[in-house]
């Protein structure tokens, strides 16, 4: 079965649902906690605290952590790899283009593999500025994400790099979420309104939800 | 009408390919589109040049034969076949692209004809039911409840003109096997092959060289019969099905 | 040169393959009597089969399922897309599912009848009884019938008949079916039992001590000839056909005359009134079928309402461009039925009018004008469906014995589908039992070599005349002196001017056609030249058929023959059998060979729908 999955296209496609899916899940979690943020450095810093001790005492400290790092890369070498060898048998079965040009298809669903690349870029970025603390822009404090993130957000190209990857995030999750529920087997013709408007919903509440913390830190809401 | 045609011509699968400009003039808007091509055919002929090549058959809509992509739409500006569009739906004067089917599994024979045997392997590999002629029982020996059965006409409507493949910017045949698939799993008279026959034509589709399925819903615009997006969902879950069922 | 009308009667043909005794047991007979071919040793014998429509597509896959080895051309470039596609309306079957009255027997009655009793009474007997078994068939490929809310089958009632055995797809029964076919043609193809050969075009026969051995064939992509080996003006006008606009139509569109269910068919009363339909009051209409015909109306069979069509436009009243048509109203269905439902039943056909005339069918009647539909002439054929060349067999609509005169409303796919589904699988064992031919044929034969040399001048002399005309001004022509002359209504006088006519044009043909490229490639011009040559024989053969059958009977009217009130008359004296021409040579006169009809159940009467 792992074999028919991964040899077939509409398998692929599969597996870049339920990745995009896990991922989007995340991403719904990761939006709510930012938002505690709005509630002051204590909160915001307990919770990230909480995150590194959830399960306990079952399980070890930061292992629920690593569990869910994890799934998640997982998740994005599966996503990528599928979607980079799709792409290419995608190029490969067009490999001449029509004279005559017309503008095609949605903004959303031409920008998929773009906003691909520009999130993995970001996430790279992400970490290595917030997590590892490589690239941050001020003295990075381990246990301070308060602090961090507004030292981030107080650069001008922190905001630019984190607010176009959360645009193409949203785009990429308006196309995408629609788009794994048709792989998946859920589309219908009487169900396509739905669909089609719980992925737009989805794509506002969390491009709005993220770009929020950097537009509050600019605007001095948060400090 | 006077309209000025920019042709692709290619003179066989292996010589390359470039648009020829041809003037064609007195067009009645009464003709449709491959009239007005054998127009400009039969002036070419007496020109001494050669024909353009485009494929035609019963001009009624629905063998599937005709396929050009015109000023970038497959079966042009209508929701039709090229042999059912008239040039009533084009302005005196106009400039008009003509190109052939565009896709790798759609190798150009000549000028506007391509090879579309890829859609019959796709068949042969399981778009049928396996009844040998003499061992059916009686047509009413299974009823089938009638919004499945109207399933299943509309996806049968499929004429297998290619154009979805040709609007798909992925050169994908999804659209086309989905109907196949659907019109002959939802039917009692199909299930006994039904997960190999998902398997077996998506496993035949990807070695074709098709690209894969983006959802941008082109192919479903395109479509002469209006076979619907969703078919393609209908699909993956059959074969999402038939995976968890088949062990290979 | 003789004149080509001074043929010669020759020797009458039989039909020595059907059994005597009661017609309904002499299909069970003939396959019991009919030698078989052991399972095992059928892969050693070869079939070829020409073309993919309904009866080749189910022939070749029967037999690959039986175990044959089917070579299968077709000249499109898929197996899906022969002409049967086109067919709308529906397929016959005695199923009885309506409790209506209807039997194998009435199906029977109502073809021979149907046919003006010009068919053979074993054939479509034969026929009637398959009718069922390709009901089931076609429902076990999957065929996608109308079913009703039970889920159980839809029937209507078709083409001039009082009972419902008609079962139909939408609009769409001849693809649906062809698709049934074609799947499991594609089925035995994957299983290597068919090698099928598409865009590649017969173009002549390979015969050998007598016996059909071989085709002749073109690649049409690149012009290759090969060879292949085996083992072994009756014309129907369609009443409802689209209008044409102008002089550059390549293709009349027929409606399904299903439309005659609720359509109302009329003409202004007044000769030259060229105001628009709406604007003609009700009392200056004339609904000339249902003033004519009181009893069956819009209804009446194909034949009837096609004549009445061309009468009323050449009294002067036809209308639209050049008053070739007469309208085809719904208004008064709209009204009782409601838009919706008449939407649901003919939106398809309403859409496709729309889409080529641009006119609202909903809102202005439809115009339509009768068009030739179906040969229901072809190749002389046995019981067995063989020809008269041992080894060759003719199926579907290449055969001329079951539709007599005039064919029926939706009995196009059941023939086709009950040859080759059902008649040819058993019958061609017989001759393949009775000749096995054990002497290899290979290209190297002399009779081989002949029929290629012959085939390659051919193509080689058409591409070299280099002259001024198209291959489609050709076809053009000759298109429209058949209409004209060889149409729904011919005379002796408009026959014999046809034949004059014929070989100047051949002799023009030769002149002055005009084919560019080389035979060596992909050459749609050569390929239409190629067949304009034959339709120029098949052509001069219709005329000179049609001008012997001095009577008139089904599809064919001779104006001398018809009774005082206008209706055909036939003459059973003279005229009771199938005429069988022997080709003599182009140009020639061919030899007559009456096969005389005898009718034991179905009794001549006059056909009367008044």
């Amino acid at each position: 079965m792992t074999r028919t999955l991964w040899d077939s296209s509409v398998g692929k496609k599969t597996i870049m649902a339920v990745s995009g899916l896990i991922m989007l899940l995340y991403l719904v979690v990761h939006m709510v906690g930012n938002l505690k943020i709005f509630f002051g450095s204590d909160e915001f810093n307990g919770y990230a605290h909480w995150l590194r001790v959830m399960g306990e005492p079952f399980l070890h400290h930061e292992w629920a952590l690593w569990i869910v790092r994890v799934v998640l890369v997982a998740a994005v070498v599966l996503h990528a790899v599928s979607a980079y060898q799709l792409s290419r048998r995608d190029l490969r079965a067009r490999p001449s283009k029509y004279v005559h040009k017309k503008p095609r298809a949605s903004y959303a669903t031409n920008t998929m593999r773009y906003g691909g690349i520009i999130m993995a870029l970001f996430i790279v970025w992400h970490i290595l500025d917030l997590t590892t603390g490589t690239v941050h822009s001020g003295g990075f404090q381990s246990g301070h994400p308060y602090q961090n993130v507004i030292d981030t957000f107080s650069t001008w190209y922190g905001n630019v790099i984190y607010i176009v990857a959360m645009l193409a995030m949203g785009l990429h999750v308006q196309h995408g979420f629609w788009s794994a529920a048709q792989t998946l087997g859920a589309g219908r013709a009487t169900r396509d309104r739905a669909l089609k408007t719980l992925a737009n919903v989805l794509a506002l509440v969390l491009t709005v939800g993220f770009v929020s913390v950097p537009v509050a830190v600019m605007t001095g809401v948060v400090s | 009408m006077k309209l000025t045609l920019r042709v692709w011509r290619q003179k066989n699968a292996g010589a390359p390919g470039a648009m020829s400009t041809y003037e064609v003039d007195g067009i009645s808007q009464d003709m449709s589109f491959l009239e007005m091509l054998d127009t400009l055919n039969e002036e070419l002929i007496l020109e001494g040049d050669d024909p353009v090549a485009f494929d035609h058959d019963c001009r009624e809509g629905i063998c599937g034969a005709c396929s050009l992509v015109i000023n970038g739409d497959a079966h042009g500006p209508e929701r039709t076949t090229t042999c059912q569009l008239h040039m009533r739906s084009f302005e005196d004067g106009d400039t008009i692209d003509i190109e052939p089917w565009r896709a790798s599994a759609f190798p150009v024979v000549k000028d506007l004809v391509v090879d579309r045997s890829a859609f019959d392997r796709i068949i042969q590999a399981g778009g049928y039911i396996s009844a040998p002629t003499g061992t059916a029982p009686d047509a009413h020996a299974t009823p089938v409840p009638k919004p499945d059965a109207d399933f299943a006409f509309e996806h049968a409507e499929c004429i297998g003109c290619g154009a979805c493949v040709a609007a798909c910017p992925n050169g994908s045949a999804m659209l086309f096997t989905s109907a196949k698939v659907n019109h002959l799993n939802v039917l009692p008279q199909g299930a006994p092959e039904r997960e190999t026959r998902v398997l077996d034509m998506v496993g035949q589709m990807d070695s074709e060289g098709f690209g894969g399925c983006t959802l941008t819903g082109e192919c479903a615009t395109a479509c002469p019969k209006g076979i619907p997006l969703p078919s393609i969902s209908a699909m993956n879950k059959e074969w999402l099905r038939a995976t968890r069922k088949v062990h290979r | 040169m003789n004149d080509y009308t001074d043929y010669a009667t020759g020797a009458p043909v039989t039909d020595t393959k059907a059994p005597a005794g009661p017609v309904a047991e002499r299909w069970d007979t003939r396959r019991f009597e009919a030698k078989l071919v052991n399972p095992a040793n059928r892969r050693k014998h070869t079939v070829i089969v020409v073309g993919t429509g309904l009866a080749g597509g189910s022939a070749g896959a029967t037999l690959a399922e039986q175990g044959y080895h089917v070579v299968q051309f077709c000249f499109q470039d898929s197996p899906r897309r022969a002409h049967s596609v086109a067919a709308q309306g529906g397929i016959n079957a005695a199923k009885n599912y309506r409790n209506d009255g209807d039997s194998v027997h009435r199906l029977f009655y109502d073809t021979v009848k149907g046919g003006d009793f010009r068919a053979r009474e074993s054939n479509v007997h034969r026929l009637a009884q398959i009718s069922v078994e390709i009901i089931d068939q076609c429902v076990a490929q999957g065929v996608p019938f109308a079913r009703e809310y039970g889920g159980l089958l839809d029937n209507r009632s078709f083409g001039g008949v009082q009972v419902s055995r008609t079962f139909y797809a939408r609009g769409q029964t001849g693809q649906q079916l062809l698709l049934g076919a074609y799947q499991a043609l594609s089925r035995q193809i994957a299983a290597g039992n068919v090698e099928l050969h598409p865009r590649t075009e017969m173009l002549d026969l390979v015969i050998v001590d007598g016996k059909a051995r071989g085709i002749v064939a073109r690649d049409l992509v690149t012009g290759k000839i090969d060879t292949y080996f085996a083992n072994p003006c009756f014309t129907q006008i369609h009443p409802t056909c689209i209008p044409r606009t102008g002089e550059h139509q390549s293709k009349l569109t027929l409606m399904s005359e299903s439309l005659r269910n609720d359509g109302r068919i009329w003409v202004p009363k007044a000769k030259g009134d060229d105001r628009p339909a709406n604007e003609i009051p009700e009392d200056e209409r004339d609904y000339y079928l249902e003033r004519i015909y009181p009893a069956f109306g819009n209804l009446v069979p194909r034949d009837i309402a096609s004549r009445a069509a061309k009468n009323v436009c050449d009294e002067g009243r036809g209308v639209g461009p050049g008053g070739q048509g007469v309208y085809l109203d719904f208004a008064e269905a709209i009204e009782r039925m409601g838009r919706a439902k008449v939407e649901e039943k003919y939106g398809n056909l309403f859409d496709m009018y729309a889409q080529i005339t641009a006119e609202n069918p909903y809102e202005t009647p439809m115009r339509i004008y009768p068009a030739v539909h179906y040969t229901m002439g072809g190749l002389w054929v046995d019981y067995d469906l063989q020809t008269t060349i041992p080894g060759l067999f003719a199926i579907g609509e290449a055969n001329f014995s079951d539709h007599g005169a005039n064919r029926l409303g939706a009995s196009a796919l059941m023939q086709g589908l009950a040859d080759g589904y059902f008649v040819l699988p058993s019958t061609i064992n017989d001759y393949l039992a009775r000749n096995p031919h054990h002497d290899e044929v290979d290209a190297s034969h002399p009779a081989v070599e002949e029929v290629v040399a012959e085939t390659e001048d051919r193509l080689n002399l058409l591409l070299a005349v280099d002259g001024d005309r198209t291959p489609d001004s050709f076809h053009r022509e000759i298109g429209e002196l058949m209409w004209e002359y060889c149409g729904m209504a011919r005379t002796e006088e408009g026959l014999r001017k046809a034949l004059g006519r014929i070989p100047q044009i051949r002799e023009e043909f030769w002149r002055r056609i005009k084919v560019p490229g080389t035979g060596a490639e992909f050459n749609q011009s050569l390929e239409k030249a190629n067949r304009i040559v034959d339709y120029l024989e098949l052509a001069e053969l219709m005329c000179l058929d049609a001008l012997h059958r001095a009577e008139s009977c089904g599809g064919h009217f001779r104006e001398e023959s018809q009774t005082a009130d206008g209706e055909a008359a036939r003459r059973d004296e003279e005229f009771s059998y199938a005429a069988a021409w022997e080709f003599a040579a182009t140009g020639e006169a061919p030899v007559l060979h009456k096969e005389d009809l005898v009718f034991e159940y179905v009794h001549p009467t006059q056909r009367s729908y008044a």
